[in-house]
């Protein structure tokens, strides 16, 4: 960063805040995305005191795990409700799949971390590589989500007997199986409804990661960032995916820890 | 060697004034010049200026003469005036929240915030345009979009949307609810959504571009008051509309999608029950007010820097307390987002709760002070020299402590149950945060007007403007007071069917008079404005004789702002009256080492270093040119 003085004939002695430098050592596009990230945590967080807010005011299930039955009249244990995983048609396997989810988000992470590494060594080909792996890590992560989302909607085999108010304001007391915005198996509408929201709000912010990573990936593999002489857009596009991965430990945590 | 690439970027490309070769297109329209669109926010925002205050003049005429007959207004309004010529009541429900919204968000934010940011900026802190030009482009462009939006609610069947600025649910939520609840408050939602994208893109750019692209010896204690509450609005925006975004998304799911995220329990119109369960309206209060209350000092804040700026050029003096000015932004700044709840005092909260936010809210009340009293001792015993500017911002002042003192009462917990709601409070906000925003931005444009289109404006009109609209403003918004410590409440559309209101009737018809002079008043600003465009007195460099980097530009600045090396900057901004000084300013490019006469001691003992650093940076130039050539 040395050069960085000299370059723009800045004097060392004015010091870090003295004008004519970049301060924090990053670039006004660098800081950009900080700021917007620091601007999407308050999105989310008020998301999720939203979810928090709603939770509480439902009472939590207070009888014995096995006889469990999904009610509206209280909120259910998440780990009785996401226990299914594809292939395993009827297996308790309480939380596993979205384990996986996760474990597969966060390696994601982990190769966009190397991504960026092999980027400061200008290795177009390490760079290449790791992105193709944090692009497969986020796609694969929406597919789950996808069949995850899909099992919720489509539902248990028994479905739950709830009594509610349906879409045409009558009362009505039917089985029901499945979720939608109105009436979910699971529990109160309002979980469903969070469900679909906030996980689903933070599956367009993967989404719109997954088409940031193939740019860069695409750009990176053809050349664009070597021509120009460094690879900080991956480093920025890293940062709103290692934004995107936390976020999700948020929302993991809320929905299916809590 | 990447950033040191992206820190030159600016300077050689914009080193050769006559690079730029704009068309029409790309001059006014898709510019990415952060001072033509700082001029598109302008224009934009005294557009909506324009409608806003209209329709504050419509619902003034049902307000203060109920029994008129409205029948010359339905080729304007159509059916919204009845066969009796009367005002259709959900229409005047539309017209105080379409007021509300287009006066907070379109003018008193966009208008204000995005023009002065955009303008100054770059220009006082020595930048050659915003860190993304494109961005801040987008910025106005979604603001544009989000306009156009809002403007063909207007003319819905059904009206444009209609439950208060604040659109509660579950009024907003349910389309069966009002008239106003149905499309045009869609559309409302929309316009907002492309609105708050507008100010993240505007407020990401502003806080970048003053870290990043300050130039030499800008540091940030020697940053003009008005770049340090652009700044902090500009921080404060960022927090808080995303929260803003958040509950609006919910609402929209619950208006549209099914959802009863803010909805419980809901029987209307004779009908069964509606199936949402479980929501609360309450949340959608904390959500909204979470972004509500900083909104407040998002439009206030530029108001109060651009009168530290104008008020210590034309009283020659340093600003007093500069470093207290700061101290006590930042205290706002981080005190406007704990304080939200005492917009829902009556919200059913728990009244322990109350009294923490009641504590909070006041503590407000001593940066507010502090920001007052400076004004107070900057104008006192200084050779004040009364331009339009300066006479807003004095006004400003004047707003700021009356509407300021009223804020006290609504602020405790116990009174604002009494008040809540009432004319009170809405003389309240008009005065410290409508009337008080709005001066400021009347001062900013009189007094950067030559810097924008190189001419000055007609002082005399100047001076015209400002006192009908000082004195209307106070005509309107005092008599209010009174009015709504009687007891009447705000958004009704008539009181006539109370007996109380009946001695009130004559102190209404007053308060509607005197919005229509200053409505009308305003219409010699807009002459003013637009003559002086073009046929104004031509501008010198420096009119106000003013410190800051603006006034060493060209009249007319190219895209790049200075022709040349950006100069660099020696001291603060407020050096008017310094003792020993040969003129009563000295501009912030005049080193120190040039003005041993009026030096002060900690100030002589930095001439070494001063000097040191210039001869450095000399060297390298040298060096680089040597190299280049």
């Amino acid at each position: 960063m040395s050069t960085t003085a000299t370059a723009i004939g800045v004097s060392s002695k004015r010091g870090i805040w003295g004008g004519g430098n970049e301060p924090l050592k990053a670039s006004y596009g660098k800081l950009m995305m900080w700021f917007f990230l620091l601007s999407d945590i308050f999105t989310f967080a008020a998301f999720l005191i939203t979810y928090a807010a709603i939770r509480v005011s439902y009472p939590a299930y207070s009888g014995t795990m096995d006889a469990f039955q999904g009610s509206n009249e209280y909120w259910p244990i998440p780990e009785l409700v996401f226990d299914a995983f594809p292939f395993f048609h009827g297996v308790h396997m309480p939380l596993v799949f979205v384990g996986l989810m996760t474990f597969i988000l966060i390696m994601s992470s982990v190769t966009m971390v190397l991504a960026v590494e092999a980027g400061h060594r200008n290795d177009k080909d390490d760079v290449v590589k790791w992105m193709l792996w944090t692009l497969l890590g986020g796609i694969t992560f929406l597919s789950c989500q996808a069949w995850e989302w899909s099992h919720f909607i489509h539902g248990s085999d028994n479905g739950a007997v709830l009594t509610y108010v349906n879409s045409l304001n009558q009362v009505v007391t039917e089985t029901i199986y499945g979720a939608n915005l109105v009436v979910n198996e699971y529990g109160p509408a309002a979980f469903a409804q969070l469900f679909f929201f906030i996980t689903g709000f933070h599956g367009f912010h993967v989404t719109i990661g997954v088409v940031l990573l193939f740019l860069a990936f695409y750009q990176a593999a053809v050349g664009v960032y070597e021509r120009r002489g460094h690879y900080e857009m991956i480093e920025k596009i890293g940062l709103y995916w290692h934004f995107v991965d936390l976020v999700w430990v948020f929302v993991f945590t809320f929905f299916y820890l809590i | 060697m990447a950033t040191a690439n992206l820190a030159t970027h600016g300077a050689t490309d914009h080193d050769h004034d006559h690079e730029h070769h704009d068309n029409f297109i790309t001059k006014y329209i898709f510019s990415t010049d952060h001072k033509m669109i700082g001029k598109q926010f302008l224009v934009t925002g005294i557009f909506w200026a324009l409608i806003g205050g209209f329709l504050s003049i419509l619902f003034r005429l049902q307000l203060g003469f109920p029994d008129m007959d409205l029948t010359f207004l339905k080729p304007l309004l159509g059916g919204w005036i009845d066969d009796a010529g009367k005002l259709d009541p959900n229409f005047y429900l539309a017209l105080v929240t379409m007021h509300g919204t287009i006066m907070v968000f379109f003018v008193l934010t966009a208008g204000l915030s995005g023009t002065f940011s955009n303008f100054l900026i770059p220009l006082q802190i020595g930048a050659r345009d915003m860190a993304s030009g494109f961005m801040n482009m987008l910025s106005y462009w979604f603001f544009f979009v989000s306009g156009v939006i809002m403007f063909i609610s207007l003319f819905l069947e059904n009206g444009p949307a209609g439950g208060g600025w604040v659109v509660y649910p579950p009024l907003s939520a349910l389309e069966q609810a009002i008239p106003g609840s149905g499309m045009g408050m869609t559309l409302w939602l929309i316009a907002m959504t492309f609105f708050i994208a507008s100010s993240l893109l505007g407020g990401i750019n502003y806080i970048t571009t003053v870290i990043n692209l300050r130039t030499k010896g800008m540091s940030f204690s020697r940053l003009p008051l008005t770049i340090w509450a652009f700044f902090l609005t500009a921080v404060i925006g960022l927090l808080s509309f995303p929260v803003l975004f958040a509950a609006a998304l919910l609402l929209v799911f619950d208006r549209s999608f099914g959802t009863s995220f803010y909805l419980s329990d809901i029987y209307i119109s004779g009908e069964g029950a509606l199936p949402n369960t479980g929501g609360s309206p309450v949340l959608y209060q904390h959500l909204f007010w979470f972004l509500g209350h900083p909104e407040v000092y998002i439009v206030l804040l530029p108001a109060l820097g651009i009168t530290s700026e104008v008020i210590a050029t034309n009283s020659r003096k340093p600003i007093f307390g500069y470093k207290a000015m700061i101290i006590s932004m930042l205290g706002i700044t981080i005190l406007s987002f704990v304080v939200w709840a005492h917009h829902m005092f009556v919200s059913g909260m728990n009244p322990f709760l109350g009294s923490i936010f009641m504590f909070l809210t006041l503590i407000i009340a001593i940066p507010s002070a502090v920001k007052v009293f400076n004004y107070l001792t900057t104008l006192w015993r200084g050779n004040l020299i009364f331009t339009p500017a300066m006479l807003f911002s004095i006004g400003l002042v004047s707003f700021f402590i009356s509407g300021g003192l009223t804020g006290i009462f609504l602020g405790n917990s116990a009174i604002d149950i009494q008040l809540h709601d009432t004319y009170f409070v809405v003389a309240h906000f008009h005065l410290v945060m409508g009337s008080a925003s709005f001066f400021g931005l009347m001062a900013g444009v009189y007094h950067w007007f030559p810097k924008m289109f190189g001419r000055m404006m007609d002082a005399r009109l100047g001076y015209i403007h400002f006192w009908l609209t000082f004195v209307g403003v106070y005509l309107v918004f005092f008599p209010m007071h009174y009015i709504g410590i009687a007891g009447f409440p705000r958004r009704y559309y008539s009181w006539t069917n109370f007996e109380f209101s009946n001695m009130y009737t004559d102190l209404n018809m007053f308060v509607s008079a005197a919005a229509i002079i200053t409505f009308a008043a305003q219409f010699i600003f807009l002459f003013n404005f637009f003559y002086s465009m073009y046929r104004g007195r031509k501008a010198s460099l420096n009119p106000w004789r003013s410190t800051t980097l603006e006034w060493t530009t060209p009249l007319f600045p190219g895209h790049g702002n200075w022709p040349g090396e950006i100069p660099a900057v020696y001291r603060w901004p407020y050096d008017y009256s310094k003792p020993g000084a040969k003129e009563d300013f000295i501009m912030q490019t005049v080193p120190l080492s040039a003005t041993p006469e009026s030096n002060l001691p900690h100030e002589q003992e930095l001439v070494k270093l001063e000097k040191e650093i210039i001869a450095e940076e000399e060297e390298v130039l040298v060096a680089n040119e040597s190299k280049e050539s």
